[in-house]
């Protein structure tokens, strides 16, 4: 029951999170309401960030930052950059 | 120690971990965390840079920070008194951001000892330890820690005689814990770098107690 060293795209996770609820756009309220609409079975299957993401984008898209389809599309182009996170992370 | 790893069925021949990289193959929430990352940039919302220091900023927290804090109590009782009546503004006076976080400071003697959970999620006082261990995130600690106290805190090796009374604080996004562990017998004159380097993370979120000088 050992901590683990992050992985960078946790670690984005976490300081997304952050930087999102300190600009107002969205609330621990909001981001514990998705991982709850995400039911039991999100708990046993997703790792923590995993979790996290999911919530953070339902409130971001809920909060009109952007849409779905945008969403969608970027998803589509990030995966299309090579089957690594290396090299699919961006800057 | 650095080939001292607990997790010996994932050993390379040399005796090192073997460590993931970014070389697996992509997730789809990998997928997701850049493709959110990127979305909040173009629409102005955050930078490159902002998320950087942001990652930055949060490596360089850890319970180093949080024993530093419990030392001075130990040794100050004007701080600890501060400390136990503002945690948030005590910790900021010796220079730890710990952002607008409420922080309460709960302090363990002979006869109370204390615990920290969060039954929700994972609230936990990062801006002072730095993140969370994994198992403090888990289902398994989250709901036994404020069922069975005594029985979770064997299980880290914290036997507490029947007398002494368990109190179970449950954090929330606006209202984090740090435990004060109580200070160990056999220390007395030493100095508060000394002392803090007896302070472990456990013992400030009270599944473990501060080191005894002398013992591994």
């Amino acid at each position: 029951m050992e901590g683990h060293d992050f992985a960078l795209w946790e670690k984005r996770i976490d300081a997304l999170m952050v930087l999102c609820g300190g600009k107002g756009l969205f609330t621990v309220d909001g981001l514990r309401r998705a991982l709850e609409d995400m039911g039991e079975e999100a708990f046993e299957k997703y790792s923590y960030y995993e979790r996290w993401i999911a919530a953070t984008n339902q409130n971001l898209i809920e909060a009109g930052v952007y849409t779905l389809e945008e969403l969608g599309q970027r998803m589509e182009e990030i995966a299309a950059r090579g089957p690594t996170y290396g090299e699919a992370q961006g800057d | 120690m650095p080939h001292d790893h607990h997790d010996h069925d994932h050993l390379s021949p040399s005796g090192h971990p073997f460590r993931a990289d970014n070389d697996t193959a992509l997730t789809y929430w990998q997928q997701m965390e850049i493709a959110v990352r990127e979305l909040l940039v173009k629409k102005g919302q955050l930078t490159s840079v902002e998320i950087n220091a942001q990652i930055e900023a949060m490596d360089a927290r850890s319970p180093a920070d949080g024993a530093a804090v419990v030392a001075r109590a130990w040794v100050d009782p004007d701080f600890k008194a501060r400390l136990l009546d503002n945690a948030a503004a005590a910790t900021r006076e010796m220079g730890f951001d710990i952002g607008p976080l409420n922080l309460i400071a709960v302090e363990n003697t002979a006869t109370v000892h204390n615990l920290i959970v969060c039954t929700l999620c994972s609230c936990y006082p990062r801006n002072l330890l730095g993140l969370p261990p994994d198992w403090y995130k888990t289902r398994a600690y989250r709901s036994r820690a404020v069922k069975e106290p005594r029985k979770v805190l064997r299980e880290f090796g914290v036997d507490l005689p029947d007398t002494s009374q368990i109190r179970v604080h449950d954090s929330t996004a606006d209202m984090r814990y740090v435990v004060i562990p109580a200070r160990p017998d056999g220390t007395e004159g030493m100095d508060e770098a000394t002392l803090a380097k007896l302070v472990t993370r456990d013992s400030m979120i009270g599944t473990g107690l501060a080191r005894v000088p002398g013992v591994a």
